[in-house]
């Protein structure tokens, strides 16, 4: 069985707060560059379901040249194969464009009965391109699982999370899913998966290869800004006793109305 | 044209989220002068249906269907695509949920339409929509303008206020769907309720989050967080450093990597107040801090604060909170 991960190379979490707008409006993001957090649970998850169906991961992704990186993560941590796209050539793609060019970049890989990959990414937080690849490769769609409970040749069953509980849901294989952080816990690479992966030549192609144009994107960001950080004159309670300082925080919630 | 809004229900009810759009897309339906459709589907749509006409439709169109009963995503795909053709709708909005979610970019998709997927602010322009997205984890913002074609939105709970319920005049009208059991892909084997009465983060008026303040005794820390949160009927959150630490479960995690929430008033006890937290709770309405440093940054984002030990002052506070409150 082949296993798909969808991969995008993304800034470290720790850096966010120090990216400009005009940074985001260029498109040149200058902080360090990793592999997309929530994309690691889904290379781990496709790891391990590739030992349990004695399966092969491929995972790919749509970036820059050195997204490679962010895909040899996935080597490292034992996926066996990766390819990159590279989307020098699609200028800002929106969703959509994004969508069909991972749709065909998976249809390229022949027999893909499984596509993971994680909740969304940390810098667009769309959480839509998946479910447009879904949609374009017309396969059902579960997101949020939390558990794979079985997979076999025609169909897999996962535990998926929604509000208020939780759901056990069977789909027909091909299909696509997104994991959350409560699906497992990704492994660190090893040194000889690092050294291994650093050697790898990761194949690139053009989203023309892939018989891709760019499609004209129906949403533009304008206005890109940081967002206007609310510095309060903060009230310090003070008072005698503990209690002296609750009575008059109380006081003052109860006055703001928010109780 | 008209502006279409999802109702999601569940277990009979609507979800509050649903109204809050409800009453947004009011205003939006108003400046782009088109009627306003409330859109509720199920194997049991009348009470949802009635509660829709309180808050502001113009028309409620009804999908009523076996078929619907549990939400399965390509049975509701097919629904809300059939309803968008039925009304000519030129506006799409949803709650950002996690099905909203799923069900608005699924549509979108499908329709070649542009998609604003969990906006925080809408507004009109020139007859269209234009949306405001958090993106980099809420350190940046863009507005999302759209070309010519039907745009659609999921919106961020809590991102407009719950709608005031006014005397309803609009139609129930009911809409057959074009659908049959063998086209729809998912099979839900079985449901569970998680709803152990905890108040959702997202959709919490209060939140009260605890966080590496509590490591002295974790489990007596989060005790006293979970006692308070009882008393004002709050959810409980919690900083990265506390779920990391193992102190308290990720789903209560607040913040960059965890749930972004927007209550009214939001209490962070032995929280310090990274930019990461912040990212996640910094539009709460208001911020009481409680923290042994006065130096912490959250100090700098709060409205009151309490310098002190949270295993002191929790409790006391609580105490008082349960007299004043009776």
């Amino acid at each position: 069985m082949k296993i798909a991960v969808l991969i995008k190379q993304t800034p470290d979490t720790a850096e966010l707060p120090k990216v400009t707008a005009e940074e985001v409006r260029s498109g040149a993001v200058k902080a360090t560059m990793v592999i997309n957090p929530w994309d690691e649970f889904a290379a781990e998850e496709a790891i391990q379901l590739s030992e349990r169906v004695s399966g092969d991961a491929v995972a790919i992704s749509l970036g820059a040249p050195g997204a490679v990186d962010a895909l040899k993560h996935a080597l490292a941590m034992g996926v066996g194969e990766a390819v990159l796209v590279d989307n020098s050539s699609l200028g800002a793609a929106d969703i959509w464009t994004t969508a069909a060019v991972l749709a065909a970049a998976v249809k390229a890989q022949a027999d893909v009965q499984l596509v993971v990959t994680g909740k969304q990414s940390i810098d667009d937080n769309s959480g839509a391109v998946f479910v447009g690849v879904a949609r374009t490769l017309g396969w059902p769609l579960l997101t949020n699982v939390v558990k794979i409970t079985d997979i076999a040749d025609r169909a897999i069953t996962v535990d998926r999370l929604v509000e208020g509980g939780q759901e056990t849901v069977r789909v027909a294989l091909p299909a696509l899913i997104s994991v959350s952080k409560e699906i497992n816990d990704p492994r660190y690479p090893s040194f000889m998966g690092i050294r291994k992966a650093n050697k790898a030549q990761i194949p690139t192609l053009a989203p023309a290869d892939l018989g891709v144009t760019a499609l004209t994107s129906k949403t533009q960001w304008t206005n890109v800004r940081k967002p206007e950080v609310r510095r309060t004159q903060v009230q310090v309670i003070d008072g005698a006793t503990v209690q002296e300082k609750a009575k008059k925080l109380v006081d003052a919630l109860l006055a703001e109305k928010v109780i | 044209m008209s502006v279409l809004v999802w109702i999601e229900q569940m277990n009979g009810h609507a979800l509050a989220s649903s109204w809050e759009v409800l009453g947004k897309a009011r205003q939006v339906a108003d400046e782009i002068g088109a009627p306003l459709v409330a859109l509720v589907m199920g194997a049991e749509t009348t009470t949802v249906a009635e509660a829709a006409r309180q808050y502001g439709a113009d028309l409620v169109l009804t999908m009523t269907s076996p078929l619907l009963e549990k939400f399965r995503l390509s049975a509701y795909v097919a629904g809300l695509q059939q309803a968008i053709e039925a009304m000519e709708a030129a506006v799409v909005l949803l709650s950002a949920t996690t099905r909203g979610r799923d069900l608005s970019a699924s549509v979108a998709c499908e329709l070649g339409a542009g998609l604003a997927p969990d906006a925080i602010d809408l507004r009109v322009e020139d007859d269209k929509l234009v949306a405001v997205r958090a993106i980099y984890s809420g350190n940046i913002l863009t507005d999302i303008t759209f070309a010519d074609g039907i745009q659609f939105a999921s919106v961020r709970p809590r991102s407009f206020p719950m709608p005031a319920a006014v005397e309803g005049v609009a139609d129930i009208q009911e809409l057959d769907l074009d659908l049959r059991e063998d086209q729809v892909l998912e099979q839900v084997l079985e449901v569970k309720s998680t709803d152990t009465g905890e108040v959702n983060l997202t959709d919490a008026k209060i939140i009260v989050s605890g966080g590496r303040g509590v490591a002295s005794d974790p489990a007596k820390g989060f005790a006293l967080v979970a006692e308070l949160a009882g008393t004002l009927g709050a959810a409980m959150g919690a900083s990265r450093a506390a779920v990391d630490a193992g102190y308290i479960p990720y789903k209560h995690q607040v913040g960059q990597t965890g749930r972004t929430v927007r209550p009214d008033l939001y209490i962070a006890a032995g929280i310090s107040g990274a930019i990461q937290h912040l990212a996640g709770m910094g539009s709460s309405k208001i911020i009481v801090a409680i923290n042994k440093d006065r130096e912490a940054p959250i100090f700098e984002r709060a409205s009151y604060g309490i310098v002190g030990d949270l295993f002191e002052i929790l409790p006391v506070l609580t105490a008082e909170f349960k007299q004043r409150l009776k």
